[in-house]
């Protein structure tokens, strides 16, 4: 990498890049609905019918917060690298000075930014409307939120290589989100779910991210009681990162 | 006068493909470069090959001393690239847009300045969406410039445009380079690259069939034609390369028989002329668009009828 000369320091582009990205994401509206009105639509729906179930109600709160988690990155990173590349916004920017690590240090930390934002409002709303304490554990919360947003962000870019065009982008996402999410949701509520779909879960890396969540916000069980959880997620961590990176096309799908 | 651009021996094969097989041709620096052809014939290949989005199969090329296949930073900061198309956020201005682009350059243009030069200085507020595409287009020139590169690349600037957005994008062009800038445009529209090239190569099925100064080009090829209307109104046509010869022999005659020669006429062969004998293709024969390009053919037809 070339050092800096003028204006053009690294560090300093990705900070504009991630603060043009804020900017841009408050002023598309139904990307701030889909971040922020979602999962508390969830939590309220969720906790109607859960209402008078106390124990139930605090396996809801960390179960929205890593849906949150996916959402906000696996999600919106699969839509964002989808639009820009058939809109020909990457080529565009593929032909600047600007670095590809700059760009994407400002993307993922704008990610980042909403992941952290849906976890404190969900943490918030379980405190007030549920009753749910303050998390018991901030490092762990810390640690598995990290992880989670790190493996489902390099998911999420990854997937984005297999949709071949904007309108099929919603398909797409909600194919893979939503049974990960039913099946992640079903298994860490119910004790007498099938095994099968029990290892399932378990190998996928959304389960194992709530069951680290769980830890942190309700039971307070350190990290050390959770390694495998977090070697689950590192693992589909990196197999998203080498895909993410491997497959990366800056430029439209030609049919 | 040094070269901007050097490549040599271009070659790039998409499988079985050749879409390029061999190409030569060296831009000056200062001079507007223009690569004119049908559709398919190679020249957006070519030139995303120099602006470094596509590895080459074979050759030689040079863009500013670099090689555009390593990617380098350095060389990304001394170029301007207007892609075929290319889409901006769309929740950003104009402004917005320029003030970002210009960070990323090491002594970028004042966006005010630019946003004038191409005409939005009025939208610069508006949002990329409410723009209408002749005014997206000039954005995409807009972002070209800002980071004032030396070397700019015009894939099919005015494609789309009406008559008079053309003639205000040539304007701009002209006035890059009174500024010294290299520019190399790729087109499918003849007027343009006689309007505004210094030279111009004529390029199909990946090759380079003719390369020169617009007016010469036809020069070496098809000679002279001496045109005139025979005795029974028919128009005859004769190439020649000895012009005197002819006319003198042409006028002798028709002395001779006591006829006028009507509608006699000396000509030097367009670079509409050659581009077509030298395109020609005989199951394609409408591969190049002469007409008006705002207009669609059919209703210049009509018009010219009208006339």
């Amino acid at each position: 990498m070339s050092h800096t000369v003028g204006g053009a320091n690294p560090v300093a582009l990705s900070w504009r890049q991630y603060r043009l990205e804020r900017r841009m994401f408050w002023r598309n509206p139904s990307a701030a609905f889909f971040n922020f009105a979602l999962p508390l639509l969830f939590l309220v729906a969720g906790g109607a019918i859960l209402s008078g179930r106390p124990h139930d109600l605090h396996l809801l709160v960390p179960a929205i917060a890593g849906m949150a988690v996916m959402s906000t990155t696996f999600t919106a990173l699969a839509y964002n690298i989808v639009f820009l590349r058939e809109r020909g916004v990457l080529k565009r920017i593929r032909g600047t000075p600007l670095p590809t690590g700059a760009y994407f240090g400002g993307v993922a930390a704008n990610a980042l930014t909403n992941t952290a934002l849906q976890i404190a409002i969900v943490t918030v709303a379980g405190r007030v409307f549920f009753g749910i304490g303050w998390p018991r554990d901030w490092l762990e919360l810390f640690v598995f939120v990290l992880a989670g947003v790190v493996c489902f962000a390099a998911l999420g870019v990854a997937f984005a290589h297999t949709i071949p065009n904007f309108e099929s982008t919603a398909a797409y996402v909600n194919a893979v989100f939503l049974p990960v999410v039913f099946v992640s949701f079903y298994v860490f509520d119910s004790k007498s779910a099938p095994a099968f779909l029990r290892n399932i879960a378990e190998a996928l890396p959304l389960k194992p991210l709530i069951d680290g969540l769980y830890a942190a916000m309700v039971t307070g069980t350190g990290i050390g009681e959770h390694v495998s959880a977090l070697v689950v997620i590192a693992l589909w961590g990196a197999f998203g990162i080498v895909f993410a990176v491997r497959g990366f096309s800056w430029e439209q799908r030609r049919s | 006068m040094s070269a901007a651009i050097e490549v040599h021996a271009l070659c790039k094969r998409y499988g079985d493909f050749e879409a390029l097989r061999g190409i030569d041709l060296s831009v000056h620096s200062g001079e507007v470069f223009g690569l004119l052809g049908p559709n398919g014939a190679g020249k957006t290949t070519t030139v995303e090959i120099l602006e470094g989005y596509r590895d080459r199969s074979d050759g030689e090329v040079s863009v500013l001393g670099h090689d555009p296949a390593r990617r380098e930073l350095e060389l990304r900061r001394r170029i301007g690239i207007v892609l075929q198309s290319a889409g901006i956020y769309g929740h950003l201005s104009a402004r917005e847009a320029l003030n970002h682009w210009a960070s990323f350059y090491p002594r970028p243009r004042d966006p005010e300045e630019v946003l004038a030069l191409v005409g939005l200085a009025e939208r610069g507020d508006l949002s990329a969406r409410k723009l209408s595409g002749g005014q997206l287009r000039r954005l995409d020139f807009a972002l070209a410039l800002i980071g004032d590169p030396e070397l700019i690349f015009l894939d099919e600037p005015t494609t789309g445009f009406d008559p008079e957005a053309r003639r205000a994008a040539w304007e701009t062009i002209r006035s890059l380079k009174a500024l010294g800038k290299t520019i190399l445009l790729t087109t499918h529209y003849l007027d343009e690259a006689q309007a505004l090239a210094d030279r111009v190569a004529i390029v199909k099925d990946g090759r380079v069939l003719a390369i020169g100064p617009p007016r010469e080009l036809g020069a070496g090829a098809a000679d002279y034609r001496v045109a005139y209307r025979d005795a029974d109104g028919a128009l005859v046509e004769q190439q020649t390369d000895d012009p005197t010869r002819t006319l003198h022999e042409l006028t002798e005659a028709a002395l001779a028989r006591g006829e006028r020669l009507e509608e006699l006429s000396v000509g030097r062969p367009s670079l509409e002329d050659v581009y077509l004998e030298l395109t020609a293709d005989a199951d394609d024969p409408a591969t190049l668009d002469t007409t008006d390009p705002a207009e669609p053919a059919r209703e210049s037809a009509t018009r010219a009828g009208r006339r």
